[in-house]
């Protein structure tokens, strides 16, 4: 029997075993580094290409971005802001304060997904709460209706774990509702029934949370004002 | 419905699935590991290696397996790093930095998969694919096998043969994980999550202009990394990143993911012992201490006591809309109380108790259920240590599964709990106590000291999460993380095989009246109460320092 693994601790067998372990090392290459993952790409591209390729959202026939990926609604920075100010005619997604910019490789500008990583006792922050949590309340308080801070839900001021979180709750879409049909000029009862129609329910009836798509949203939004 | 019963019918949910699995997977995986019949593709595989799957080991030889296979691996994942930017398919993505480099290699081959680098930006399609997805699959097969060769020394008497290295790995691999793997991909594209080998592009936005988006295999490599309990993230939000995880019902199939072979193994074990029972034993301390740290999650994390979140009226920060407080609770303890390491949100932003619930359940060992094959021999050590505390209360020579645990055994299993604290506890005291990796932290006061605590218990636990405010790509965390990383996977390894061929050279001892009945709940809680109090012994100090006193101030 030459079994590799029979060789006694000499020289020539470590070197024999060392052989051994890179050929097993490259044939299970090929089996788990080549063919599974050309496998499961040639069944994603044939049954589900639409989502394999990123889930896209066309808008009349322009792509607009991904289902999936949340994006910015901002208007143009203006000179001397350190942050572009949001675009109020636009529901507004959750912060993304942990996303950022690619620092390697930087012929790209590659999104690099990525949470704050902030304590809930660090003062930074608290800080940007609080902050957020005023801008919320004044970007979206309307001629004879306030917004309570009490009523700004949690998601309007907390960063999401990815920085690209598609989605909102539906009481932070419900909060914008009056802003947008101002800014639209569209009735508020019109935006508060798009919004409904774009609220998505937990995943029968009891996985994940109730959210809507901001971008689906703004989408059906843009189609309402045309 | 509440938030909190949503929460509740997610677990009940989860667990069903397991339970449905359990039988046919354990019982499979038994199957996979005593036959004598070879299919062809292994046998093929065989041919490659020069290997002769039918000659059966003792452990030295069993080991070196192990060892040499892993050097390899780490050196060739190390190269293909190092020579990204000369190779084809690598989207022309430079080469990775030494010591990041090692850091990485270290990470991948010891199942822990720790991440220093931000995968969208720094890994092309080849490491991603060719490199770190294959020792996502060999570092899962590399730790079943070690746990089937324990269970081996069990089973088997007088003999001190653990069976061969190469058959358990290409089995574990090309019976176990491969076929569950490509399932679990497909169900992860039809979610959302992206299959594709495309190139940097651009995508159109809203407002005009684009965003650049870069293809990737993620859904192949996003199920090996749930089911081989690595968790090495295809983006920098690993299991955030919506195309990664894009849905609710693909958050919960990937926590079930995780906790699929780890829970099943316990069959397995009492399938190749002969004694289901034995396994169902374990199997209820797995249980019990997951629900207990699943509802110790749930609840901190719905009362949100923290500053900021007694303001913003909810811990969301670090959580995605969709997953919510207790999507992203259950996926915390799956993942640190398995060898994972994934995670859906940002641990770092956990409350105080929630952060130290997660950093607990890796120093528990990671045992309930624990990585494959690493969370059943870690259990079983603990099962080993138990029975020799009950022969000490009665003054009896202790006996596990017809097996006379003797001194060599106990020093075996005590050296085996004591190497991983060790590595933890010293190397946070010397990031401590040296002067620039404190320049890393990005929190102060009790956080900053859990952020060092956190890293050094996932690399010595082959977890992989983080507290990630630290900015580890240092040469001092990637050198000492990688390193820490290598010795709390491959020393307790040697322990473990050596323990392996220590119980299958003994006879078998008949039963009697006067023994410890390990197949009963009695053992179930003793096992727990081993467990418990060999981590609080070990860890209070450390614990009561970073996360309680975060925790008890708010």
């Amino acid at each position: 029997m030459n079994d590799v693994m029979s060789m006694n601790g000499s020289a020539g067998g470590a070197a024999r075993l060392f052989a051994a372990s890179l050929r097993a090392l490259l044939v299970l290459t090929v089996l788990c580094g080549v063919l599974y993952p050309l496998a499961v790409t040639g069944v994603a591209q044939g049954l589900f290409p639409h989502r394999a390729n990123g889930s896209e959202i066309r808008e009349r026939g322009t792509v607009v971005g991904s289902s999936l990926i949340g994006q910015r609604y901002d208007l143009p920075q203006a000179e001397g802001r350190k942050t572009p100010a949001p675009d109020l005619r636009w529901f507004q997604p959750r912060p993304s304060d942990g996303l950022s910019d690619n620092t390697v490789n930087t012929r790209y500008r590659l999104l690099v997904s990525g949470a704050t990583n902030r304590a809930g006792d660090d003062k930074e922050l608290i800080r940007s709460v609080r902050e957020a949590r005023a801008a919320v309340v004044r970007d979206n308080s309307t001629p004879g209706h306030p917004v309570r801070p009490s009523a700004v839900p949690p998601d309007a001021v907390l960063s999401s774990g990815s920085g690209l979180d598609p989605d909102i709750s539906p009481a932070y879409a419900h909060l914008q509702v009056r802003r947008v049909a101002e800014r639209n000029h569209l009735p508020a009862e019109r935006v508060a029934r798009l919004v409904d129609e774009h609220t998505r329910q937990r995943v029968l009836g009891f996985m994940g949370e109730p959210r809507v798509n901001v971008l689906e949203l703004n989408v059906a939004l843009r189609e309402l004002t045309r | 419905m509440s938030p909190v019963l949503a929460g509740v019918l997610q677990l009940l949910a989860l667990v069903a699935a397991l339970a449905l699995a359990y039988r046919p997977l354990g019982d499979h995986m038994a199957r996979v590991y005593s036959s004598v019949r070879h299919l062809r593709v292994e046998k093929w595989i065989y041919r490659c290696i020069g290997a002769d799957p039918a000659a059966n080991l003792r452990w030295p030889a069993y080991l070196r397996g192990v060892l040499a296979f892993s050097a390899v691996s780490v050196l060739f994942l190390y190269l293909l790093q190092r020579l990204q930017g000369g190779l084809p398919g690598s989207l022309g993505f430079a080469s990775i930095d030494p010591d990041q480099a090692f850091n990485t290699a270290a990470s991948f081959v010891s199942n822990t998969n720790w991440q220093s680098y931000a995968g969208e930006q720094a890994m092309g399609h080849l490491v991603q694919t060719g490199g770190l997805a294959v020792q996502n699959f060999l570092s899962a097969a590399v730790g079943m096998a070690v746990a089937v060769a324990l269970v081996r020394g069990f089973a088997r008497s007088r003999t001190g043969e653990l069976g061969n290295f190469w058959a358990d790995l290409v089995r574990g691999t090309v019976r176990i994980l491969l076929p569950l793997s490509l399932i679990g991909a497909i169900v992860l594209v039809a979610c959302g999550a992206v299959q594709n080998f495309a190139g940097v592009h651009e995508v159109g936005q809203f407002l005009g202009g684009s965003q650049q988006w870069r293809g990737g295999a993620v859904a192949s490599q996003e199920a090996i990394k749930e089911l081989g309990t690595n968790g090495g993230g295809y983006f920098n939000a690993n299991s955030a990143h919506p195309f990664e995880n894009p849905n609710p019902f693909s958050n919960l199939f990937e926590i079930f993911l995780i906790l699929l072979i780890p829970f099943a193994l316990t069959r397995t074990f009492g399938r190749m012992t002969g004694s289901l029972r034995q396994g169902y034993a374990i199997l209820a301390a797995m249980v019990a201490i997951w629900i207990a740290f699943v509802a110790l999650m749930m609840w901190t994390e719905f009362h949100h006591g923290a500053p900021a979140y007694d303001i913003a009226g909810g811990a969301l920060e670090g959580k995605e809309t969709r997953f919510g407080v207790a999507g992203s609770s259950l996926f915390a303890v799956s993942t640190t109380l398995t060898s994972t390491g994934a995670v859906n949100s940002a641990l770092s932003s956990f409350t105080g108790f929630g952060g130290g619930i997660a950093m607990l359940g890796m120093q528990l060992g990671e045992i309930a259920p624990g990585g494959v094959g690493s969370g059943l021999y870690g259990v079983l050590i603990m099962a080993v240590i138990a029975v020799f505390l009950a022969g000490l209360m009665v003054g009896r020579t202790p006996e596990y599964l017809g097996k006379k645990i003797g001194g060599r055994e106990i020093k075996l299993a005590a050296l085996y709990i004591l190497i991983t604290p060790a590595l933890v506890l010293c190397f946070t005291a010397v990031a401590l106590a040296l002067p620039t990796p404190r320049d890393s932290l990005l929190n102060t006061g009790p956080h900053g000291f859990s952020e060092i605590l956190y890293a050094y218990t996932s690399a010595a636990n082959n977890n992989g999460s983080a507290f990630a405010g630290l900015a580890a790509d240092t040469p001092w965390f990637n050198t000492s993380l990688g390193m820490v990383m290598l010795l709390g996977r491959f020393l307790p390894m040697v322990f473990v095989l050596a323990l392996a061929g220590s119980l299958a050279e003994r006879s078998p001892v008949p039963e009697t009246s006067g023994t410890l009945r390990t197949d009963k709940p009695l053992f179930s809680g003793l096992l727990i109460a081993t467990i418990v109090i060999v981590a609080a012994l070990t860890y209070f100090p450390a614990l009561a320092l970073g996360p309680l006193a975060e925790g008890l101030a708010s």
